[in-house]
């Protein structure tokens, strides 16, 4: 008995308050979004809870604001950007890790600085940058700069990753007469598989949730990504429009949600393995 | 390896024959190595050093302004609204990171057992971290609503107020509520952090020190601590850096207000630079941030050197 009473001040209260804490927002979206607006401009309430659930916020969101193209514009940059990365930060973390070439060490050090670079430094420079290549409001100008924070962290994670990977099996590969291109493609990168999908996940889901560069460097409604839109466009004056608004950006967390599910064993495997290093 | 292939000469021969970029490994290295170098030189290297040097030009958009020295700077050490900026920093970044490596940390020694659903409850743990931060802002703002709060509400039932909070109209209020929004967010990145340190920590030495006598204290303050610095540093400066360089969650919350009172760097580079047009001060703004980040990695690197 005396231990169950331990057990429950020190494990299960703790817990369970830790988890209403990190929840409960998720649980304030859902609830707002499902309430018709008189129960949500109403004090008398319980705001806790409501009896007569409506999707009208969410048709609303999807008929009669820019929410589907906002996802859409956040899908194919997410998409853009993490291919673009993944490609570059594939080969050179491979030839950092693998190569040992002249000066490797040095340039893996390098790119991991970088990665400490915020983007609050870079955005006003980025912005003159952006507009020269004439780039302004074109999704191609996040494309071109998610990679500064993408490249350095997934170039960080696959050299970690490939350090795991036993070099005899390519050596071996190569005694055999494969090429190197032939040892990376039918031996490296297939070993590296896992590892490759944690920086693929990691990749979408640092493009989807970025604001800063989306907000400065895009300003046409229809081109905006999903958290600058939702932010700007339907925080208007003193209008809230609260059940949209939380509607949306429930719908808008839901893409990097399901991403993270499928995967969160390798999400947790590769961040404590990065940590690690 | 070399000395491998030396020693073949089959493979000698294949390596004359294909020659040169394929089998030179300096060549064949940097040929790789170079589509990230020019994504980050164009992109991270040379727009960090266009901001530096923004930062001493009176540039305007559209204007690319000339030379002034460091006539920016000296504007901001008198400008009342930076001044402000500066200690709201501090203070945001301070009291964050302590707070989220103390939840975080308790966070991480809960978790770090066995019991029912565990699974679940690390899942879902990390999901303040995961989704957007510019959505999960959004619901603070509904939450920090001066009219329909669900916060006072709660307040309210208990019996520990009896009017509505204006959060984001107080200074000190505003700034407390954007502290907490960030611990929220941050909580689970420590925890998910320490936790990887903590099963770091070999099992056997627990037993060991049981064995010899040793409490619970005994064991945390001489096993687990000393093993989960190098991580709780990184952890930490990372957070620190992160935080301090933070601008979605203040800027759509409270775009600084009420007042400017709680601006940071990111916040005021932007108002001054995108929405007031000057960019070379917006710049010089952004700069401050440089030197909390070498001080930060200057201090990870003492500490993790003095460990090894």
């Amino acid at each position: 008995m005396n231990r169950a009473v331990a057990r429950l001040l020190t494990f299960q209260l703790p817990l369970a308050a830790f988890l209403v804490f990190l929840l409960f927002p998720f649980y304030w979206m859902l609830v707002t979004a499902l309430k018709p607006n008189r129960d949500l401009y109403n004090l008398a309430l319980n705001p806790l809870w409501t009896w007569t659930p409506t999707l009208d916020h969410v048709r609303r969101l999807l008929w009669d604001t820019h929410f589907l193209p906002w996802m859409r514009n956040t899908l194919v940059i997410s998409v853009g950007a993490t291919a673009l990365s993944l490609a570059a930060s594939l080969l050179a973390a491979y030839a950092i890790g693998r190569l040992r070439f002249r000066g490797s060490g040095a340039l893996g050090i390098t790119i991991f600085l970088t990665y400490l670079v915020p983007p609050v430094i870079l955005f006003i420079p980025l912005s003159r940058i952006v507009s020269a290549l004439g780039l302004w409001d074109r999704p191609a100008a996040l494309v071109l700069t998610y990679p500064t924070f993408l490249v350095p962290f997934c170039v960080w994670l696959l050299l970690g990753y490939f350090r795991t990977l036993p070099q005899e099996l390519e050596d071996c590969a190569r005694v055999d007469g494969a090429s190197r291109f032939q040892v990376m493609r039918y031996v490296t990168f297939p070993l590296a598989l896992p590892g490759i999908l944690s920086c693929l996940i990691f990749a979408f889901t640092l493009s989807w949730n970025e604001y800063l560069y989306a907000l400065v460097f895009l300003s046409s409604t229809d081109q905006k990504t999903v958290p600058v839109g939702l932010a700007t466009e339907l925080v208007t004056g003193d209008v809230f429009q609260w059940g949209p608004l939380m509607a949306g950006a429930l719908l808008g967390s839901v893409p990097v949600a399901v991403a993270y599910s499928f995967f969160v064993e390798h999400y947790v495997a590769a961040l404590t393995g990065a940590l690690k290093e | 390896m070399d000395r491998l292939e030396a020693s073949l000469p089959r493979v000698a021969a294949r390596r004359a024959a294909v020659g040169g970029l394929l089998e030179n490994r300096d060549a064949l290295g940097w040929a790789m190595v170079a589509p990230a170098l020019l994504l980050l030189g164009a992109f991270l290297a040379y727009p960090f050093l266009l901001g530096v040097w923004l930062s001493f030009t009176d540039s305007r958009i559209a204007d690319p302004g000339r030379f002034v020295g460091l006539e920016n700077f000296r504007y901001l050490v008198g400008d009342g609204v930076f001044r402000l900026a500066v200690l709201n920093t501090l203070l945001y970044a301070g009291v964050a990171v302590v707070v989220k490596f103390v939840l975080g940390f308790a966070l991480a020694l809960l978790v770090d057992r066995e019991f029912r659903g565990k699974r679940f409850v690390r899942a879902a743990m990390l999901l303040p971290w995961i989704v957007p931060t510019s959505l999960s802002a959004l619901v603070f703002y509904w939450i920090y609503d001066s009219q329909f709060s669900v916060l006072t509400w709660v307040l309210r039932e208990v019996g520990l107020v009896d009017r509505s909070i204006n959060y984001l109209g107080d200074p000190n209020l505003a700034r407390a509520s954007l502290i907490a929004a960030n611990v929220w967010r941050g909580v689970p990145f420590f925890a998910i952090g320490l936790l990887a340190g903590l099963q770091t920590v070999p099992r056997e030495l627990y037993e060991a020190a049981a064995m010899d006598g040793a409490g619970p204290w005994a064991r945390f303050r001489w096993i687990t601590w000393p093993l989960l610095v190098p991580v709780a540093v990184v952890v930490t400066v990372f957070s620190t850096i992160m935080t301090v360089g933070d601008f979605q969650l203040i800027w759509i919350v409270t775009k600084g207000g009420p007042a400017n009172a709680t601006h940071l760097f990111g916040t005021l580079a932007y108002q001054r630079a995108v929405q007031g047009g000057f960019l070379g001060e917006g710049a010089a703004v952004a700069v401050f941030v440089l030197p909390v980040l070498v001080a930060c990695v200057a201090l990870a690197y003492r500490a993790l050197r003095r460990e090894d």
